[in-house]
């Protein structure tokens, strides 16, 4: 994404683009591990949802189905609530593939 | 109606906020800026503002109060000096940042410690870097003038950077004087009516205003909003042109006093300048060809005029009412100082620091300064390039 001389911002640091963080992909900040879900075991009380900071946690209808990797930053606190006996989101360990890093 | 008023410093700001009557006032009172406040508070208690007067806890809150009042899309202002607008300071670099155009009038008083509560330009100095346009004024009538045309330069489209007008503590706050107060509705014709560029309160657009900046846009941001105080010098130029063509008295970036065939020359801004003119007036009859710049506006630093100015002296000495602690000279020696460097030719030039805490500068230390001024122009020798006047060493 081409970004900005000076001259072409807007006064003020005012950004007219709301809702851009989406094109900000904080999932590129995971490094070396990431949530695996492991559906089985899930009861779909939301906690993992509810405590996410980046809005990483896929739902469809009423279901939890997911971790969305292009947010998630692999802090880990979605399988440290998880509240099940058998975690329905375990932490995993990840291999970082520098050279995709930095795509923007 | 236009009329002639017996006004102290602090009053005739008080009297132009009336005139004006911003959407926000959001102040703290301090020493000597009280008045200010307290005058506004008691105009809007007799129903004479139909703005809001907001009085918080702190000065760091009165200014995230104008932060707020002025980015919902206001036309704000404030008052408060030293220590007040000590506490201000992280706030200051944001109302810069965010391009908003806040009008404060600081009533200049010297830093703690020693607590001390009469003039000097240490606060003021303080924030010199935190992007506000900076006009400083020689007596009661320019405080009221500068503060009145503060508003048009802050707001105008090319530049909406805050501007703070500066009075001496106590020597203009308190001191009464006859003060020609312009008719009310020929001051809000003279302002003009605001149009803030994004207000928040208009809701049919969406945006975000400060939004968090990494590495690869904060330098970007930074130099646009320098961009807004480069523009500043041709619209303070103007608005001073225009203010002399309605009320009779022109404003430029500095007064020029006897200097134009002086070979000697003394800069000294604010109150300090009116006793350096009667010392010009004496000195001149003693045949000395000396002459006084006084500068008016110290950010955006006018440093080509300055140095037009002064080039072809033999030797000019700079006061400062504030210190740098270990820098060469104090702010407005450094930045004279480089101004000149480019030129051939150019006066020897030495700095003096004065009047902290309030300490008096009489006509006998301008002529003491005159006398230095002589010795460095026919000996061509500068003994010392940071002085102190009035100190007991």
């Amino acid at each position: 994404m081409r970004k900005e001389t000076w001259r072409e911002l807007t006064i003020g640091t005012i950004n007219l683009n709301a809702g851009n963080s989406v094109v900000n992909l904080t999932g590129t900040w995971r490094s070396g591990r990431k949530p695996e879900f492991r559906p089985e075991h899930c009861i779909h009380c939301f906690f993992c949802w509810l405590y996410c900071p980046h809005l990483a946690i896929r739902v469809e209808g009423e279901k939890v189905v997911g971790i969305n990797y292009d947010y998630c930053t692999g802090c880990g606190l979605c399988a440290e609530e998880c509240p099940t006996k058998e975690k329905a989101i375990v932490m995993v360990p990840e291999e970082i593939k520098l050279a995709e890093r930095g795509k923007e | 109606m236009k009329t002639l008023k017996p006004l102290n410093g602090n009053q005739t700001i008080a009297e132009a906020v009336r005139q004006i009557d911003p959407d926000v006032v959001a102040a703290y009172p301090i020493t000597p800026s009280t008045a200010i406040v307290e005058t506004i508070a008691q105009f809007k208690a007799d129903g004479l503002l139909k703005g809001e007067f907001v009085c918080p806890e702190s000065e760091h809150s009165a200014m995230s109060i104008c932060i707020g009042a002025a980015a919902a899309g206001g036309r704000v202002m404030t008052a408060t000096c030293s220590q007040g607008l000590a506490l201000m300071w992280e706030m200051l670099y944001i109302a810069a940042g965010l391009r908003l155009p806040i009008v404060a009038a600081i009533a200049n008083r010297a830093l703690s410690a020693p607590i001390n509560i009469h003039g000097d330009h240490s606060d003021t100095m303080g924030a010199r870097d935190s992007g506000w346009i900076q006009i400083y004024s020689e007596n009661c009538q320019e405080a009221y003038d500068n503060f009145i045309q503060a508003f048009r330069i802050a707001e105008h489209p090319d530049v909406r950077t805050p501007v703070l007008v500066g009075l001496d503590g106590f020597i203009i706050s308190h001191s009464t004087e006859i003060v020609q107060v312009e008719d009310d509705e020929e001051v809000r014709r003279f302002v003009g009516e605001y149009l803030p560029i994004y207000p928040l309160l208009d809701t049919s657009r969406r945006f975000t205003v400060g939004p968090i900046d990494f590495t690869d846009y904060y330098f970007e941001h930074k130099r646009s909003q320098i961009e807004g105080i480069e523009n500043s010098p041709r619209v303070i130029e103007q608005v001073g042109q225009e203010f002399g063509e309605k009320f009779g008295r022109f404003y430029g970036f500095f007064e020029a006093y006897r200097l134009d065939d002086a070979e000697l020359a003394i800069v000294v801004m604010s109150s300090a300048a009116g006793t350096c003119k009667d010392a010009i007036d004496e000195l001149r009859e003693e045949g000395l060809k000396i002459g006084l710049l006084k500068p008016r506006v110290f950010r955006p630093f006018p440093h080509e005029k300055i140095a037009q100015a002064l080039k072809d002296k033999l030797a000019v000495a700079v006061l400062d009412r504030s210190s740098s602690p270990g820098a060469f000279g104090a702010p407005l020696f450094t930045e004279i100082r480089s101004a000149l460097y480019d030129y051939e030719r150019r006066p020897k030039i030495v700095n003096y620091i004065y009047g902290l805490g309030g300490r008096d500068i009489k006509i006998e230390h301008f002529k003491e300064v005159a006398q230095s001024l002589v010795r460095i122009a026919t000996t061509g020798k500068i003994e010392s390039y940071v002085g102190y006047l009035n100190l007991r060493e």
